[in-house]
């Protein structure tokens, strides 16, 4: 943890813990007891086969998937749930959208709103959600699309930008919400090899400001300059976590290793 | 023999079989024609009530309750579609129930038992305001916006429910990971995209609307219809009013046919290619070298 030093009150309870965590598509399990910590300010990055669960496992902590058994944590409270003299309470839809107002996530796909441009994309949940002035809320937009490099395009439709300019305005509009942790599923797969780049440089500046991070990639490259520790999942299991400097250069695993060798 | 592509000729696909299907319907058309012409019609009567009185306020009733009941129709339809899909069992079954109950019924039987609910509730009250006769509050035109307006309700949510789940899923989990609720990332983000599904065939059920409505002729109510009734049953120029009301008819589905169009093309803006209108159709077959 390069930049973790002034955070290291907050990395006393990590911000996301999981212990035995579980997952069923009807008779399939995709999770099959997953244990795993992430600090503050820490870059996670998990990678794997597909099907091997980290997408479930991605969505379970944003509770965009319900966790069938085992204990998800963030920030120290259960996902899902409110404890209660040692029992659960289911969290009603409401509470679980005001729990994930302080997780960003980014998704494969982008997952714009089409009929927004850039600039609506971006203002429309701090406005709507936390009740930030509309100026306000409109000049903080301004100011994350200049960051993520698209200071052109505020009144551009989805539809006018590439892959890499749309997945640049989902990573500003998830940071408008002032998240503590950002989830990223694959968020370069479904881009066209020359415009990858582009959004890794936004998510290294985002890791190198401290920002907690956990990204479900295939990208390396990636995994060894930013990430802070790598994890190998393989069908619905964590089979090994270390240092991806480590890991990818010397996989202990006899899985890691066949799958290493097929990507790198 | 070679020639350069600036001389060469392209000869489009030539369509006799239209030239012939042409032919058979101006035919059968002229035929329609004579036949009507040689009936026992006084077209001059036809003509002479279009703008009675009588008529145009038939007419302003038909376009008055055909918007109301298409707004109720929508507003029940959305609603019942967000119900259906709910997580809460009781909205979800009760919306189904609406649905099932309205679609399986005729229109004209709603229309009826609205307009005599006295035979069920003789009274009317509100705890705290007061209670009134049935009679006196189901006006036909009340009757009439009930009868057709929650029918339109239940069909206009299965519309309102293929527009819905047109909308990709990734949206509804974009809003979600932001932290919108559900009801609000149904307002903001899936309805808003689910309109481009939904005005289509919105525009098709109000033009049924503006002819269903004549159905509340049968509940004394002032439409078109009963204006038309009303009049034929004087003079007993039963065809030549039907004519009269028909060409109403037509006229107020062609006017709104037009600005359906329009409402379309706004909002199918950017997503489709915009086909060229009947007009530069017909210029650009006449085009020389088409025909």
């Amino acid at each position: 943890m390069a930049d973790g030093d002034e955070q290291a009150t907050q990395s006393a309870t990590p911000v996301v813990r999981a212990e035995g965590v579980r997952k069923s598509y009807g008779h399939h399990e995709v999770l099959k007891g997953i244990d795993l910590e992430v600090g503050a300010g820490e870059v996670l990055c998990l990678v794997g086969p597909s099907g091997s669960g980290k997408s479930t496992f991605l969505r379970c902590i944003n509770h965009l998937e319900r966790v069938d058994g085992g204990f998800l944590r963030v920030d120290g409270q259960l996902v899902g749930y409110r404890e209660k003299h040692g029992k659960l309470y289911e969290l009603r839809e409401k509470e679980v959208a005001q729990r994930r107002r302080g997780i960003g996530m980014v998704f494969q796909r982008f997952n714009l709103f089409p009929h927004m441009t850039a600039q609506q994309n971006v203002v429309e949940a701090p406005v709507r959600v936390l009740g930030e002035p509309v100026a306000q809320a409109r000049e903080r937009a301004r100011a994350l699309l200049d960051r993520v490099g698209l200071a052109d395009k505020y009144d551009a439709y989805p539809r006018e930008l590439s892959g890499g300019q749309q997945q640049r305005v989902a990573i500003a509009r998830a940071l408008a919400m002032r998240p503590r942790l950002m989830l990223f599923d694959e968020p370069t797969s479904a881009l066209d090899p020359e415009l990858v780049g582009e959004v890794l440089d936004v998510m290294k500046s985002l890791a190198r400001e401290g920002m907690t991070m956990i990204v479900v990639t295939h990208e390396m490259g990636f995994a060894r300059e930013v990430g802070d520790t790598l994890v190998f999942m393989d069908d619905g299991m964590v089979v090994e976590v270390g240092s991806p400097a480590e890991v990818l250069s010397n996989p202990q695993h006899a899985r890691t290793q066949s799958f290493l060798s097929k990507v790198l | 023999m070679t020639t350069s592509p600036e001389t060469v000729v392209a000869v489009p696909v030539r369509h006799y079989g239209r030239w012939v299907g042409a032919a058979l319907v101006l035919l059968t058309l002229g035929a329609l024609v004579v036949a009507f012409a040689g009936a026992d019609i006084d077209y001059q009567v036809t003509g002479e009530f279009l703008f009675a009185p009588t008529m145009l306020t038939g007419m302003l009733n038909t376009v008055v309750i055909s918007v109301l009941a298409q707004a109720l129709g929508v507003a029940l339809g959305v609603l019942a579609a967000v119900m259906r899909r709910s997580g809460n069992p009781v909205t979800r079954y009760v919306a189904a129930l609406y649905i099932w109950f309205f679609r399986g019924t005729p229109v004209l039987v709603q229309l009826l038992v609205w307009y005599n609910l006295s035979y069920v509730f003789p009274t009317l009250s509100l705890p705290g305001f007061g209670t009134w006769q049935t009679n006196d509050v189901m006006t036909p035109f009340l009757a009439a916006l009930l009868g057709l307006g929650i029918n339109e309700g239940a069909y206009m949510a299965e519309i309102v429910r293929a527009g819905i789940g047109s909308v990709d899923d990734g949206q509804t989990e974009a809003a979600h990971a932001l932290g919108m609720s559900p009801r609000l990332t149904m307002r903001r983000i899936v309805l808003p995209q689910a309109m481009r599904v939904i005005v289509p065939p919105t525009g098709n059920e109000f033009i049924n609307m503006l002819k269903t409505s004549s159905l509340a002729y049968a509940i004394q109510y002032h439409e078109l219809l009963q204006s038309t009734i009303t009049i034929y049953s004087n003079n007993l120029a039963i065809i030549e009013l039907l004519f009269t009301a028909s060409l109403w008819y037509l006229f107020l589905t062609s006017v709104f046919s037009v600005v359906q169009h329009h409402v379309e093309r706004r909002f199918s803006r950017g997503t489709l290619a915009a086909s060229p209108g009947l007009l530069s159709r017909v210029r650009s077959n006449l085009r020389m070298g088409r025909l």
